[in-house]
């Protein structure tokens, strides 16, 4: 790599504050032309604010941004998009109803006289750039009807076709499979090549030593540390991000659920606490089996839209199952209520934190009692001074980061969300606990935390489901790993065969029979899953009449 | 405490920035701006207004507002759960069309019947918005138009008038200087205020309009809750027409309550009740209401022409709107 000796952005002595609380403090901050520059940090250390001034989301209140040799200052994030500062947001920002086309082109439509939308025009610009991503879709299809892998294609799509010259990419990688994150990064070398550069914010450790050049770290509002990614190891990293030493996990990068073979093959004798038998539901799931005895954490593998978040949903009665049983403790739950899976002793965390669980207008407290409410009030009543005793306890064990039980929840940091909402069903007492995504889009820090806490739960007795994109998190924390293709159980990993390669020969394998010695309790079906991700119909040993794309929603 | 630390700077960006903007700007006058506009107001009122500080005068104004509190509140409940009540107005019209039927019956009967007549349009709202999964909007739309044509029906498109004067004392009578419509309003706040603030219905109310499916997934018992608000709306609604047909000593179903359903509601988001939902605010309704009786008092008493008042209330209405503006938008 040679470096650039005049970067295409500068920025230096950026200062923020929010209502008196600084965001950044002096940052400064630059990137070469043609580069992958990995911004990290912990959540709030001031990544999403720098980025935002620099795309005019945000005014800096101090501090200089030179952009192409040029002093600069966006009011809006129009003005940067139209100078060639694109921005792709973690939440896919585009308009669901809309179609491909539209959302590509949205606000820049292409005109003809009259200032008239030139339709023809933007279809197909629209297929020639989805196209350079690797995207061959209806662009006139509406934008929901589309998988989030490929709603992401998208937004990356939009984002390039404004001539961009640096291109922002926040996390963009949270809602991706395995395959789709490899298109992701031939396309970030093809713009690299075309001398774009690309600001790449993730947590994702392998992502940024596979595709990242140098780094910028932050830490609590402040610039720590730039300089090239091959010179650091990822501990040094996680250092720097932390600036602490990290615990055990080192070489990982992470600190997972502590599990071992012998804790697992304990687990799996037991008697099971929850029992799904055939559980159904159209275009989602089909016939799933599952047993979970306390203390075991059960992994639900499988690619995007293989049904591992419907199975939970529809234990947890969030969507009514079409067919099939869950009991607990040998008593039937009655589906499609969430209220009577609570009932029985079942908590769900839910996958999007936003849309379906925290409630941003309420307080840490009230967030947290939401469920338990009712166990907290006489009468109908409500007693704070329980609900604080309550608040106060979990708060403490979770280590909440909040200015008070009375904060509101929508001002805390996504991690900090994910604890309130783990300790509205830890305050439940439950026996069972099914965790979707527990450490999606959380920082570093939070996500340990978590991950421990979750082992440490099991410890105590509570049966775990996990759902997990991240290979790692399944399989270090995993005592039984359960393998789903297109909504059917596909195979089961247990204790000490649980690795990585496994997990993906399991899920990638052409319908050829696994290695059965592992005395599983279900048959095993498997299908063809090799290409089932970009494939209308992956077709082989399949029969599952779900498009996959619409699996994916 | 130990858990608690100062709002780091994470916590800080975490949030939807621009709210946090204008929450530093705008935060006080969403908060307190209704109490200061009303106080404004009054002391405008007692130095520049004749008579204003007479006891004639206050109880005046207090017994004109008093029903509208009354509705008022009513719907801050169901705006807090993100719905709408349209059908209120029109419920005062059919409590006013019921209670001269039944007054044959007693007092307490026709009292009954009008407040059954709230309960049931209530509970066709409520069923329609909780179970059909109709749009409030839409739902209390259709009730808006239906009920008052009901209202006029049971009257054959007449009013009629009350000369009960144990029924008429509810609306013109006091107990001591208090008059007895004001009473029932301080008695219907102080409900409302302890329902909303003390019991697991009023906040079940906040939750749900917060983050509906997030409430569900708790096991809150969203659909009842709903029900029940449609349900106290219709009651506070007749409630209402109970008080200002015995003030008007007349059923008078072709105009009572007409247009109470936007007073109310400019009366709640005037108050600082967002209509994102998520937030229910008790004492602010009741300022809100008030506030926009005083500006009407207030113009009238000098001599501006009612056009004026008409663009006063549009003015406030706006600006409520706007330093709300973010409440909407921060949940997404």
């Amino acid at each position: 790599m040679t470096p650039e000796p005049e970067p295409v952005v500068r920025m230096s002595g950026i200062t923020k504050t929010f209502g008196g609380v600084p965001a950044l403090r002096d940052v400064s901050f630059d990137l070469r032309p043609a580069e992958v520059h990995a911004l990290v940090g912990e959540n709030g250390a001031g990544k999403s604010t720098l980025i935002k001034v620099l795309t005019g989301v945000h005014q800096a209140d101090a501090g200089d941004i030179v952009y192409q040799g040029e002093h600069v200052s966006y009011a809006t994030p129009l003005e940067a998009q139209l100078a060639g500062l694109s921005t792709i947001y973690q939440e896919i920002n585009l308009v669901p109803l809309m179609t491909v086309a539209e959302n590509v082109f949205l606000g820049r439509e292409p005109r003809r006289a009259l200032g008239l939308v030139d339709h023809a025009a933007m279809r197909r610009q629209a297929r020639e750039l989805l196209a350079g991503v690797g995207i061959d879709t209806d662009v006139d299809r509406p934008l929901r009807s589309l998988g989030t892998g490929t709603q992401q294609m998208v937004a990356i799509a939009r984002a390039i076709s404004t001539d961009a010259r640096v291109v922002i990419m926040d996390e963009p990688t949270s809602s991706l499979e395995p395959r789709e994150v490899d298109t992701l990064f031939r396309v970030i070398r093809e713009l690299t090549e075309r001398g774009i550069a690309i600001v790449y914010v993730s947590h994702k450790m392998d992502e940024l030593f596979e595709i990242c050049e140098r780094v910028t770290v932050l830490r609590d509002g402040r610039h720590v540390h730039t300089g090239p990614l091959a010179d650091l190891t990822r501990v040094d990293l996680i250092s720097r991000m932390l600036g602490r030493e990290v615990g055990e996990g080192q070489g990982e990068g992470i600190t997972a659920f502590a599990t071992d073979a012998a804790e697992a093959m304990e687990a799996v004798t037991r008697e099971p606490v929850l029992s799904v038998r055939g559980l159904t539901k159209r275009h989602q799931i089909s016939g799933v089996d599952l047993d979970v005895a306390p203390g075991e954490i059960v992994g639900l593998g499988g690619l995007l839209g293989a049904g591992r978040s419907e199975t939970v949903r529809n234990i947890a009665g969030a969507t009514r199952a079409d067919a099939g049983s869950v009991t607990v403790h040998g008593s039937m739950v009655r589906p499609g209520s969430p209220a009577a899976a609570i009932t029985a002793g079942i908590g769900l965390l839910t996958e999007d934190r936003k849309a379906d669980g925290v409630i941003p207008q309420l307080s840490v407290r009230e967030n947290i009692v939401l469920a338990a409410m009712p166990r907290l009030s006489t009468a109908g009543l409500v007693s704070e001074k329980r609900q604080r005793a309550v608040v106060d306890t979990f708060m403490k064990r979770l280590r909440i980061k909040a200015s008070s039980p009375e904060q509101k929840v929508g001002e805390l940091s996504g991690g900090n969300q994910q604890k309130v909402l783990l300790a509205r069903w830890l305050c439940m007492n439950p026996t069972i606990l099914l965790l979707d995504e527990p450490t999606r889009g959380i920082d570093v820090g939070a996500k340990a935390e978590v991950q421990a806490l979750v082992a440490e739960l099991a410890r105590e007795g509570l049966a775990v489901v996990l759902v997990s994109s991240e290979m790692e998190e399944l399989v270090e924390g995993a005592h039984r790993i359960i393998a789903l293709h297109e909504g059917e159980i596909v195979g089961e990993l247990c204790g000490g065969e649980i690795t990585e390669d496994r997990l993906v020969e399991m899920l990638s394998r052409d319908g050829g029979p696994l290695d059965d010695a592992h005395g599983t309790r279900e048959s095993h079906r498997y299908h063809d899953v090799g290409d089932a991700r970009v494939a209308e119909d992956p077709g082989g040993g399949g029969g599952v009449d779900t498009p996959l794309q619409e699996a994916d929603r | 405490m130990s858990t608690t630390t100062a709002p780091s700077v994470g916590e800080q960006e975490a949030t939807r920035d621009d709210t946090r903007r204008s929450r530093v700007d705008l935060g006080l006058v969403r908060d307190y701006g209704v109490y200061v506009a009303l106080l404004v107001l009054i002391l405008f009122n007692v130095i520049f207004t004749p008579y204003f500080l007479t006891s004639a005068n206050l109880r005046v104004q207090l017994v004109q507002v008093a029903p509208v509190v009354i509705v008022a509140l009513g719907m801050a409940m169901v705006i807090g759960t993100e719905g709408i009540d349209l059908s209120v107005g029109s419920v005062m019209a059919l409590a006013g069309a019921l209670v001269p039927l039944y007054l044959g019956y007693g007092v307490p009967v026709a009292i009954l019947v009008a407040l059954v007549g709230g309960l049931v349009s209530g509970l066709f709202a409520g069923t329609l918005v909780a179970y059909v999964g109709v749009q409030p909007i839409v739902a209390t739309l259709g009730l808006l138009v239906g009920v008052r044509g009901i209202a006029q029906l049971l009257l054959g498109g007449q009013f009629r008038q009350i000369d009960s004067a144990g029924f008429n004392n509810l609306g013109t009578g006091a107990i001591g200087p208090v008059p007895v419509v004001v009473l029932v309003a301080v008695v219907v706040a102080a409900l409302v205020g302890f329902l909303v603030r003390r019991t697991t219905f009023g906040r079940r109310l906040v939750a749900i309009g917060g983050n509906p499916v997030a409430a569900r997934l708790a096991g809150l018992p969203v659909r009842r809750t709903l029900l029940t608000v449609y349900v106290a709306s219709g009651l506070l609604a007749a409630a209402a027409g109970i008080l200002l047909t015995a003030y008007q000593k007349a059923g008078t179903p072709s105009t009572q309550g007409l247009l109470m359903e936007l007073t109310a509601i400019t009366a709640v988001v005037v108050g600082g009740t967002p209509l994102s939902g998520g937030k229910i605010r008790v004492l602010g309704t009741i300022a809100g209401a008030l506030l926009m009786q005083l500006v009407g008092a207030t113009l009238i008493k000098h001599d501006l022409p009612q056009s004026i008042n008409q663009m006063t209330q549009a003015v406030i209405i706006v600006a409520a709107v706007y330093v709300q503006r973010n409440r909407g938008g921060a949940r997404r």
